[in-house]
C-alpha cells in the first residue's frame, strides 16, 4: 500500500475517527468487489453461455431474490454498521475547543482551552493533543469552505452565517496535511494547512508559548520597524504590540509554523521574501497586495525577522 | 359488424342541452379479425400513398429549416446534443492536460475554473437531459405508431430555443466570460464573480430549462393521448413508460431550480439578500433548491438509459421482457424516491445526525428498484435465447461500468464514509461511472440499435467494436484510478496540486487514458456521420424486434403508413400479418384526402380512439418566437433591461399570434372517416383535447416552482432565528384581501364565460371576459400595493425580500392570466371562438384555476403568516 501513503491520504490514519472510516471503506470495498463480480458474471452467463431458456418461475424468483431480497439484506446490514459509527464520529470533545474560520484562502485558528476567556490565535496550522477528543467549531466569513483532515477524520463545511461542529481524536503523534474541500474561488486549490499532533504535555507547553505576545527582543529588531513602517499591522496582528489587524493571519508566532501561505510554501526567509513581494504569483486572487516597491534589502530583513518569530 | 357502444368510445351521446359538444365517435371498435383480414386494393393503396407523401413532404431547399415534423426536429436535436457533448468533452481533455503533472501552468486557475464549470453544466443541461428529449421526440411517435407528436411546433420552438441558448452558454468559454463557480453554482462564492459569467449560467440555463419543460409536456401528452387504438397502458412499450416517468420528473424537478434561479437573479441583480446571512439569508437554501432539482436530475438521466435497455434486451433475448409490471413499478418507484434523496449531496453541511441517517437509508433504498430493473434484464436473457450484437456489447459495457458506479454510490450514501469521500476525486470517479454506465453507453447502444430506424442504414460492426473497446478501456483506465486519487487526498475542482502529494502518477494515467476515450468517440462519430451516406442499406427490421418503431419505412416521411390497432406488447411478433397490414394501409388513417397532416388521439388509460387530430406543418413562426424568447433571457445578461422587456413583449405577441392562428382554423367537417368504418370528431375541447392536457401538465410544473418559493419562506422561518425580524413591517392585510377578492371574482367570471358560452350564450361570455381582466388588473395592483405601500424594502432583509419575490411571481402570472382573458375576448368578438369551438376557453379556465390557488396561497403567506408568527 505504499502508493496509498501520501501526506493527505485517508489510509495514513493518525486518529480513531479516520481508522474507523478506513475500516468501513475496506469492508464496503470487499463487498462491492464480490457483488460486482457476481452481477457481471451472471450477465455474462445469461448473454453468452446459457443455451437453453430457463423457466419463467425461476427467472422471476431471480428478479425478486436479486432485485429485492439481496439488497434488503446487504443494505440493512451495511446501514446498521455504517450509521452506528456516526455517534462516535460526532462525539462531544473533552476540554479543548478549536474554532476554525475559513477565509479566502486561509484558515483562522483559535484555541479555547477549557475555561479560557480569550482564545489563543493562530493560523493555517492546527495542533492537537494525542489521546484527547478536541471539538472543532467551524465558521466562515466570506464563502463556503470545507475543513478536511483525512488522516484524522472526515470533512465538515464552514458556512457563512452558521457554526458547524466536528470533533477529532488523534491517536498518533505526527504531521499531517489537510485542505479545503469545497470550491471556494480562484485559489481553492491553494488553501491547505498542516496538522501537528503532540503528546498532551508537549501540546500544553506549546500552547503556553503560543499564547505569549511578541517577544521583547523581537520588538527591538530592525524587522519590527520595517513591519510597522510598511503598515503590515493594518492587516496582521502581532499580539502585545500596536499591530492589531485582523484581515490577515496573526503573525505573532508565524516562524513557528511549518508552512507559509496556507500550506503552499515552506517557512523560509526566501519564501517569505518572494511571497511578500508578489503574493498573487503564488496564490491568484489573494487579498494581500504585493510589496514589490520595497527595497530588496529591507524586504530580506523583514522576511528573516518574520521567519525568526517562533 | 357491430356498432360500438358509445359509452365505451368516450363521450356519451350529446344530450339536447349539450348541443355544442363534439359528436361522439361512431362505428365499430375494436375491429374484428375479418375486417383486418380484408385486403386493400393495390391501386387504392398507391393513391393513398401519393396523398400521404404529399401531406407529409418535408420542405426543401432553405425552407427545410422550417420543418416541424418529429423526424426532422428529432434528428437536429440529437445532433445538436451530440455536438454540445463533444464540446464539453474537449473542455474535459484540456482539464486533463492541466492535471497531468503537478504544478502545471497549461491553464490559469480562472480558465480551469471556467472549464470545469462549463464541462459539468454543458454535460448536464446541454447533453444529458436534452439528449433524452431529443431521442424521445425522434422515436416516440414511431414507438406509439403515431404520425407525429401532438404539438410539432412546440417541439420545433423548444429545439430552436435550445440551440440558441446552448450556443450562447457554451460559446462563453471562447470569450473568457464563462461562469467559474462549478455546475452547482453555490453562493456566496458564485456571487463574487464579476462580469457576465453568473448571469450567463442563470439566465442561459433557465432559458434551456424552459425549453426542456416544454419538451417534457409534449412528450407526456404524446404518451398519454397519441397511443395507437387498443394500446392500453399495460401494453405500452417500456420506453413510453419511462418517457412518462422521466417527463413527470422533469416537470417536478426543474421548477425548484427555476425558483432558485429566480431568487438568485434577484440577489445578484438587485441585491435582495436571499443567500446573505448578514441580512437574514442563508446560502443553504440554494443548496436545498439546487439538489431538490439535482438529485432527481441524476435519475432523469439514468432512467432513459434503462428505457433503451428495456427495448434492446428483449430483441436480443428473442422473447418478451420478463417482469414488465415490476419494471414499471420500479421505474415509478425510482421516480418518487429520487425526490427524497437530495440531502445526500449535503452530508458535510453539518445537518443533524437524524437527517443524515434518514437520507442515508433513503439513498440506499433506491438500490431496490434499480436492482429489480437490472435483474429483470438478466432474467429476460436467461428466459430467452440470447444472442449478441453490437448494441448488446454496449449494454454489457454499460452494465459493467454502471454496477461499479452503483456500488461506489452505495458507499458514499453511507454518511460517515461520505465525510471522507465527499468533494474528492473518489466522487468524480463515482459520478462518471454512473453517467458513463448509466447514460453514455446505453445511449450509444440505442444509437447503434435505432440507427436503421432513422436512416435505413447500418453502422459498421468493425468500427463499432473499435469505438467500444477504445471507449471502454480508456474510460476504465482513466477513471478507475481516480477512486484512489481521491482517497489519497485529492479534492475535486483543484486546478493544480503540489508534487509532494503523490498524485502525479495516477493523474498522468488518467490524462493519457482520457485521450483514448476521445479517440473512441472520434471513431464513433465518424461512423455515425459516414454511415448515413454510405452505410449498407438494411431491411426495415434488421434486429427482428417485436415493437412498433421498426415498422415505419425510414424512406417515407409519413411515420407509420396506417395507425395500427394494437392489442399485444410486441405486435410485430404477436399480431397476425401485422407489418403487411400496416404497410397496405389496412389500419387507421391510411389516407390524407384533404392533404392535411393527421394523427389519432386516444383515451388516456385504454386508448379508445377519440379524435382525428390535425397537426400543423412547416412554419417560421416558431423561429421568430424562439428568437424573441432568447432576447428576453439573454439581453438581461448585459443589463439591457429595456430591450429585454421589448423582446419579451414581442415573444408573447408572437406566441399569441401563433396560437390564435391555430385556434381559429376550424376543421371543414364535424367528423371524418378514420378507417375501418370508424368516424371520429375533428374538433374536441376540454379534457378530451390534447391542448387541455398540455395546460394541465404545464401548470403542475408551474405550481411546483411556486411551491418552492413558499418552501423558501418556511425554510427561513425554521432555519433562521431572525425571521421575521423583530418589529418588521407587515404587508397590508386590507390590500391583500382586496386583491384576493378581485382576483377571485376575475376567476369566477372566467369560469362563467366558459360555461355560458358552451350553453350557447357567447355574448354573455364576452361580457364576462370584458370585465374579468379589469378585475384582474385591480387585483394585481392591490397585491402590489400590499407590499409596496407599507414600504417593505426587499434589500434590507430576507423577510421582505421573500415576500416581494412571491408577490412578483404571482403578479407575473396574473399578467399571463390577463393576456389569456384578452386572447379569448378577441376570439369571441371576432367570432372565431364559438360555443362549438371553445377549446381556448377551456384551457385558460384551467390556467385560472391554478392562478386562483396561487393567489390564495400568496395572500395567506404574505399577509396572513407573518401575523401568526
Amino acid at each position: 500500500m505504499s502508493g496509498c501513503e501520501g501526506p493527505q491520504s485517508v489510509f495514513r490514519t493518525g486518529g480513531s475517527d479516520a481508522a474507523q472510516l478506513e475500516h468501513l471503506f475496506l469492508v464496503m470495498l470487499a463487498g462491492a468487489v464480490v457483488l460486482w463480480l457476481g452481477i457481471n458474471g451472471l450477465f455474462y452467463y445469461a448473454s453468452r453461455v446459457s443455451a437453453r431458456p430457463v423457466s419463467r418461475a425461476r427467472v422471476e424468483a431471480l428478479i425478486l431474490g436479486g432485485g429485492v431480497g439481496l439488497p434488503v439484506v446487504v443494505l440493512t446490514a451495511l446501514l446498521v454498521y455504517g450509521l452506528s459509527i456516526m455517534p462516535d464520529q460526532r462525539a462531544p470533545g473533552d476540554g479543548l475547543r478549536l474554532r476554525v474560520t475559513g477565509e479566502q484562502f486561509w484558515w483562522r485558528v483559535e484555541y479555547w482551552p477549557e475555561g479560557a476567556e480569550a482564545p489563543v490565535v493562530s493560523a493555517n496550522e492546527v495542533r492537537l493533543p494525542v489521546g484527547r477528543r478536541t471539538e472543532i467549531e467551524l465558521a466562515a466569513t466570506d464563502v463556503i469552505h470545507s475543513f478536511w483532515l483525512p488522516a484524522l477524520g472526515g470533512k465538515t463545511d464552514l458556512i457563512p452565517g452558521r457554526v458547524n461542529r466536528m470533533s477529532l481524536e488523534p491517536t498518533e503523534v505526527g504531521t499531517w496535511r489537510g485542505q479545503c474541500a469545497e470550491f471556494c474561488g480562484l485559489s481553492h486549490a491553494l488553501m491547505a494547512f498542516q496538522a501537528i499532533t503532540l503528546e498532551e504535555a508537549e501540546f500544553g507547553a506549546w500552547l503556553a508559548r503560543e499564547a505569549q505576545g511578541l517577544a521583547p527582543e523581537a520588538r527591538t529588531a530592525e524587522g519590527y520597524a520595517i513591519f510597522t513602517a510598511q503598515g503590515c499591522g493594518g492587516c496582521h496582528a502581532l499580539r502585545g504590540t500596536e499591530a492589531r489587524g485582523t484581515v490577515g493571519p496573526d503573525l505573532t508566532h508565524v516562524g513557528g509554523r511549518a508552512t507559509l501561505a496556507a500550506g503552499i510554501l515552506p517557512m523560509t526567509a526566501d519564501a517569505l521574501t518572494d511571497w511578500i513581494r508578489d503574493p498573487a504569483a503564488f496564490k491568484p486572487g489573494v487579498e494581500m497586495p504585493g510589496y514589490d516597491h520595497m527595497d530588496p534589502d529591507e524586504l530580506a530583513t523583514l522576511a528573516l525577522w518574520l521567519e525568526g518569530l517562533r | 359488424m357491430t356498432v360500438a357502444d358509445p359509452e365505451r368510445l368516450g363521450r356519451p351521446i350529446p344530450a339536447a342541452a349539450d348541443r355544442f359538444a363534439a359528436p361522439a365517435p361512431s362505428g365499430p371498435f375494436p375491429p374484428t379479425p375479418e375486417m383486418l383480414a380484408e385486403p386493400v386494393p393495390p391501386d387504392l393503396a398507391a393513391a393513398q400513398e401519393d396523398r400521404l407523401r404529399k401531406a407529409w413532404k418535408a420542405p426543401s431547399g432553405w425552407r427545410y429549416w422550417s420543418a416541424v415534423n418529429n423526424s426532422e426536429v428529432g434528428v437536429w436535436y440529437t445532433l445538436t446534443c451530440l455536438a454540445f457533448m463533444l464540446g464539453a468533452g474537449v473542455l474535459a481533455l484540456l482539464m486533463r492536460v492541466q492535471l497531468a503533472v503537478p504544478e502545471n501552468g497549461f491553464l490559469s486557475a480562472d480558465r480551469y475554473n471556467q472549464f470545469f464549470t462549463m464541462h459539468g453544466s454543458a454535460m448536464m443541461f446541454l447533453f444529458a437531459v436534452p439528449m433524452f428529449e431529443a431521442v424521445s421526440i425522434l422515436l416516440l411517435p414511431a414507438l406509439l405508431g403515431a404520425r407525429d407528436l401532438p404539438f410539432p411546433r412546440l417541439s420545433a420552438f423548444g429545439y430552436w430555443c435550445f440551440l440558441i441558448g446552448g450556443v450562447f452558454v457554451l460559446g462563453s468559454v471562447f470569450f473568457d466570460a464563462a461562469p467559474n463557480s462549478g455546475w452547482f453554482m453555490y453562493p456566496p462564492v458564485s456571487l463574487q464573480q464579476e462580469g457576465v459569467g453568473p448571469d450567463i449560467w442563470l439566465l442561459g440555463l433557465s432559458f434551456i430549462e424552459v425549453a426542456s419543460i416544454a419538451a417534457a409536456v409534449e412528450l407526456i401528452v404524446g404518451t398519454l393521448k397519441c397511443r395507437p387504438p387498443g394500446m392500453r397502458v399495460n401494453l405500452m412499450p417500456l420506453y413510453a413508460w419511462y418517457v412518462m416517468v422521466v417527463g413527470g420528473m422533469i416537470l417536478f424537478a426543474f421548477p425548484p431550480l427555476i425558483a432558485g434561479d429566480f431568487l438568485y437573479e434577484l440577489q445578484s441583480g438587485f441585491d435582495w439578500p436571499f443567500f446573505d446571512p448578514e441580512r437574514g439569508g442563508d446560502p443553504l437554501l440554494w443548496q436545498h433548491l439546487f439538489w431538490i432539482f439535482g438529485h432527481p436530475e441524476v435519475y432523469i438521466i439514468f432512467l432513459p438509459s434503462i428505457a433503451l435497455t428495456a427495448m434492446i434486451v428483449p430483441t436480443f433475448a428473442r422473447r418478451p421482457i420478463v417482469g414488465y409490471s415490476w419494471i414499471v413499478l420500479s421505474a415509478v418507484g425510482t421516480g418518487f424516491l429520487s425526490f427524497g434523496l437530495w440531502v445526500h449531496h449535503m452530508f458535510t453541511t453539518g445537518l443533524p445526525a437524524l437527517s443524515l441517517g434518514f437520507f442515508s437509508a433513503a439513498s440506499e433504498a433506491v438500490v431496490i428498484p434499480t436492482g429489480v430493473q437490472l435483474f429483470a434484464f438478466v432474467a429476460t436473457l436467461l428466459a430467452g435465447r440470447a444472442r449478441m450484437g453490437l448494441p448488446m456489447l454496449w449494454i454489457a459495457g454499460a452494465l459493467a461500468i454502471f454496477t461499479a458506479g452503483g456500488l461506489t454510490g452505495v458507499m458514499v450514501a453511507i454518511a460517515p464514509f461520505d465525510w471522507q469521500a465527499h468533494d474528492t476525486y473518489f466522487v468524480v470517479a463515482h459520478l462518471h461511472y454512473t453517467l458513463f454506465g448509466g447514460f453514455v453507453f446505453p445511449v450509444i447502444a440505442g444509437a447503434v440499435y435505432f440507427y436503421p430506424v432513422v436512416t435505413g442504414r447500418m453502422l459498421s460492426e468493425r468500427l463499432g467494436r473499435w469505438a467500444f473497446w477504445l471507449i471502454f478501456a480508456g474510460f476504465n483506465i482513466a477513471f478507475l484510478p481516480m477512486h484512489l486519487t481521491g482517497l489519497i487526498g485529492m479534492p475535486r475542482r483543484v486546478f493544480t496540486y503540489p508534487a509532494e502529494m503523490g498524485w502525479g502518477g495516477l493523474n498522468m494515467v488518467s490524462t493519457l487514458a482520457s485521450f483514448v476515450i476521445a479517440a473512441g468517440f472520434a471513431v464513433l462519430v465518424w461512423d455515425l456521420l459516414r454511415a448515413a451516406w454510405v452505410g449498407p442499406r438494411t431491411s426495415r427490421n434488421p434486429w427482428n424486434a417485436g415493437t412498433l418503431e421498426f415498422v415505419p419505412d425510414p424512406d417515407e416521411n409519413w411515420g407509420t403508413r396506417s395507425i395500427p390497432y394494437v392489442h399485444t406488447r410486441y405486435p410485430a411478433w404477436e399480431q397476425e400479418a401485422f407489418v403487411e397490414r400496416v404497410d397496405s394501409g389496412r389500419f387507421y388513417l391510411p389516407d390524407a384526402p384533404e392533404g392535411l397532416r393527421e394523427t389519432l388521439v386516444t383515451s388516456v388509460i385504454d386508448a379508445r380512439p377519440l379524435q382525428v387530430l390535425r397537426v400543423p406543418g412547416p412554419s417560421w413562426i416558431t423561429h421568430v418566437a424562439a428568437l424573441f424568447t432568447a432576447g428576453a433571457f439573454i439581453l438581461p445578461v448585459y443589463h439591457l433591461y429595456w430591450a429585454a422587456g421589448v423582446s419579451s413583449a414581442l415573444a408573447i405577441l408572437t406566441v399569441c399570434v401563433w396560437l390564435y392562428l391555430s385556434a381559429r382554423s376550424h376543421p371543414e367537417a364535424e367528423t371524418k372517416d378514420a378507417g375501418l368504418g370508424l368516424r371520429l370528431p375533428l374538433y374536441v375541447s376540454g379534457p378530451s383535447s390534447v391542448g387541455w392536457w398540455a395546460m394541465w401538465i404545464t401548470m403542475l410544473g408551474d405550481a411546483t416552482a411556486f411551491a418552492s418559493l413558499v418552501f423558501g419562506v418556511f425554510f427561513y422561518w425554521t432555519a433562521r432565528p431572525d425571521f421575521p425580524p423583530e418589529g418588521a413591517a407587515m404587508a397590508s392585510g386590507t390590500l391583500a384581501v382586496a386583491a384576493l377578492v378581485a382576483l377571485a371574482l376575475s376567476w369566477a367570471l372566467t369560469l362563467t364565460a366558459r360555461v355560458v358560452n358552451a350553453r350557447g350564450r357567447p355574448w354573455t361570455a364576452t361580457l364576462c371576459l370584458a370585465v374579468a381582466p379589469l378585475l384582474a388588473v385591480a387585483g394585481g395592483a392591490a397585491l402590489l400595493g400590499s407590499v409596496w405601500l407599507p414600504d417593505l424594502d426587499p434589500t434590507s432583509h430576507v423577510y421582505p425580500a421573500i415576500l416581494w419575490a412571491i408577490v412578483i411571481w404571482t403578479l407575473v402570472h396574473v399578467g399571463g392570466g390577463i393576456i389569456m382573458q384578452l386572447f379569448c375576448l378577441v376570439g369571441l368578438l371576432a367570432g372565431d371562438f364559438t360555443p362549438r369551438h371553445d377549446a381556448p376557453l377551456w384551457n385558460i379556465t384551467l390556467f385560472w384555476h391554478f392562478l386562483a390557488l396561487t393567489v390564495l396561497v400568496t395572500v395567506a403567506v404574505v399577509a396572513g403568516l407573518p401575523r401568526l408568527l
